[in-house]
């Protein structure tokens, strides 16, 4: 192995105390694992409808992440009117935000009496504690991830390929499923596979907004959560599940972005 | 045919221009770092909605500030040609140059004849299957012209498209634009750096200064008597500006004389504003004043000396009025001999009969 140029020796050892951080968890719920029931916890009843219940809503938040994160993530790289710059920070606020208080913050939206819910209520519409209200909780958290990893991408690509498109007689809309999307598919691809690991995940939002009831709303991680008062072997092997989950998209993501470079 | 005539005002530029070139003819823009050509370009084109102006091609309006017409990049058939060549990565080269048929709606099989046509027509026929990233950039920008010419376009806009190429390359792609450029009465506006292009593509000249006109002419008159700093430093010949008096004398603005002989087509007559034209190869250099003949002497400071294939260059300071600094080229010999240095003072001379005076 040879030295890399302008690196101390010294700084390897904050870096493997950084990396034992994050992987001594991991090895520690692989430890406590009971190993010969690990099939038959992850595959009882009530794992199986939670995991499902969890596939089901990430990939319906992944999907409604890409049909209006995309757009966004665009407006935001390419224009540069003084609304987007003011709606900017907002639309990535959502990042920094506890998931509990995005929760309640959909619950006085969607809720019986929130903003809009009341109206949607009197139209016979509830959403609350529906699973409805778990995609659109995960959503609401994993939306800024698709929309940075992307605008990002759109922003380094620039717009000049666009521009030339224009001059060879395309139009906005053909640019932009013929020029502009296909170029765009790599970030895409890591965006949303981002924005499902986080719906995957999410938890707080869901709780507060959508509740936990069994195949409706009781995703995995609510599951683990339940599970850890009643049968703490369970909860152990689910969340080794979630890791396993969780390994395989960042690795997916991993091997495509070492295949572009 | 296709006539463009433009007229534009774009203020947070500094551009306020007018200009027409004719259908068939190949115009070269001229000019410094930011004096406003791609902004001209952008605006012809569509990406840009000038101030005040209008833009016609033939007899159709494609900008009209007067009248708030603005007819869509897109619906212009006005080509542009990038020094980058753009090509769509995820698109074969073929697909690359169906685009433009295919986005105004043609269908497969008739867009992928036109994308065959257009690469015979650029000698890229073999390249058809290939993806923009295993090409040269020669073969790159061929593909590009190939794409831009397969849209049909009226106005054909040309942005220094052979400044990313190596030399051979660069000569190659020349040839083509000269056979491709101009063809069904298309009009080509082409900005340049390069001499060369000046010489063997463009039939006028357009020299741009600080977003405005500062000479338009002839290709080669242009070349051979340049009346702007920038185009006289791309001719690479020497102009000092003054005014005739008696007996074929340039006063220069800072008093120096200049004696030559008047063009013989267009004699400068007495109190014009004239030019004294001569090559760098007629400039004489001393360190000390010069006795004899010569009555063309003047001091400067050296400034930059370069090598060129024919010796060295010496170029002096700026002239007095922002003029580029007056060059000459001498042997290796007479360098090695005059062991000059960057900041020096010199003699320069040249013989009256190497001096053209032409009206300014």
């Amino acid at each position: 192995m040879s030295q890399p140029a302008g690196l101390p020796r010294w700084i390897y050892l904050p870096a493997a105390v950084g990396v034992l951080f994050v992987a001594l968890p991991l090895v520690a719920i692989a430890a406590k694992v009971q190993w010969p029931q690990f099939f038959s916890l992850i595959t009882s009843e009530s794992s199986r409808t939670a995991l499902l219940l969890s596939l089901r809503t990430a990939a319906a938040s992944t999907t409604l992440c890409l049909l209006l994160g995309v757009p966004m993530a665009l407006v935001l790289a390419r224009s540069e009117g003084w609304l987007v710059r003011l709606v900017r920070p907002f639309v990535l606020l959502p990042l920094v935000l506890p998931p509990v208080v995005g929760g309640i913050a959909l619950l006085y939206t969607f809720g019986r009496l929130g903003l809009i819910g009341q109206y949607l209520d009197a139209a016979g519409i509830r959403i609350a504690f529906s699973t409805t209200a778990v995609v659109l909780a995960q959503t609401f958290v994993s939306l800024p991830f698709l929309v940075i990893a992307l605008e990002g991408a759109a922003r380094s690509a620039g717009d000049r390929y666009e521009m030339v498109a224009t001059t060879l007689g395309a139009r906005p809309t053909t640019v932009w499923w013929r020029v502009s999307l296909p170029l765009l598919a790599p970030g895409l691809v890591s965006g949303a596979v981002l924005a499902f690991a986080r719906a995957l995940g999410e938890f707080g939002a869901t709780l507060t907004f959508a509740g936990s009831r069994q195949g409706v709303t009781r995703t995995l991680p609510l599951e683990i959560y339940l599970e850890r008062e009643s049968d703490a072997d369970a909860a152990v092997a689910l969340s080794l599940l979630l890791v396993a989950v969780g390994a395989v998209v960042v690795l997916a993501v991993g091997v495509g972005r070492l295949r572009d470079e | 045919m296709s006539e463009l005539r433009l007229r534009a005002v774009v203020a947070d530029r500094g551009v306020d221009l007018e200009f027409s070139v004719a259908a068939g003819e190949v115009v070269a823009i001229l000019g410094p770092n930011g004096a406003g050509k791609s902004t001209t370009l952008h605006v012809i084109a569509g990406l840009l909605r000038p101030d005040d102006g209008l833009v016609h091609v033939g007899n159709k309006v494609l900008s009209d500030t007067a009248t708030g017409i603005f007819v869509p990049a897109h619906a212009r058939r006005v080509g542009l040609l990038l020094q980058d060549p753009l090509l769509f990565p995820h698109l074969s080269v073929a697909a690359n140059v169906a685009f433009a048929p295919r986005s105004r709606g043609r269908g497969r099989r008739v867009a992928r004849q036109a994308a065959a046509h257009w690469l015979k027509q650029v000698d890229a026929a073999e390249l058809a299957d290939r993806r923009p990233r295993q090409l040269s950039g020669g073969q790159a920008q061929r593909v590009a012209i190939a794409r831009a010419l397969a849209a049909e376009p009226d106005v054909m806009l040309l942005d220094e498209p052979l400044a990313g190429l190596d030399v051979a390359a660069a000569a190659a792609i020349r040839k083509l634009l000269r056979g491709v450029l101009a063809g069904n009465g298309r009009s080509a506006l082409m900005v340049t750096h390069d001499l060369l292009d000046v010489l063997t593509l463009a039939d006028r000249v357009l020299v741009l200064e600080s977003g405005h006109i500062v000479e338009s002419g002839p290709a080669a008159t242009v070349v051979a008597v340049p009346r702007s700093h920038f185009a006289a430093r791309l001719a690479g010949v020497n102009v000092v500006s003054g005014t005739l008096d008696d007996g074929g004398v340039v006063r220069a603005d800072r008093g120096a004389r200049w004696y030559g002989r008047p063009a013989g087509d267009t004699p400068p007559q007495r109190g014009q504003p004239t030019i004294a034209v001569f090559a760098p190869a007629a400039v004489a250099v001393y360190r000390d004043p010069p006795h004899g003949s010569p009555r063309n002497t003047v001091a400067v400071t050296v400034a930059e000396i370069d090598t060129r294939a024919s010796g060295i260059r010496i170029r002096a300071d700026q002239q007095p009025d922002g003029a580029p600094g007056l060059a000459a080229d001498i042997t290796t010999d007479a360098a090695a001999e005059l062991q000059l240095a960057p900041g020096e003072q010199v003699y320069f001379s040249v013989k009256a009969q190497e001096i053209t005076l032409h009206p300014a």
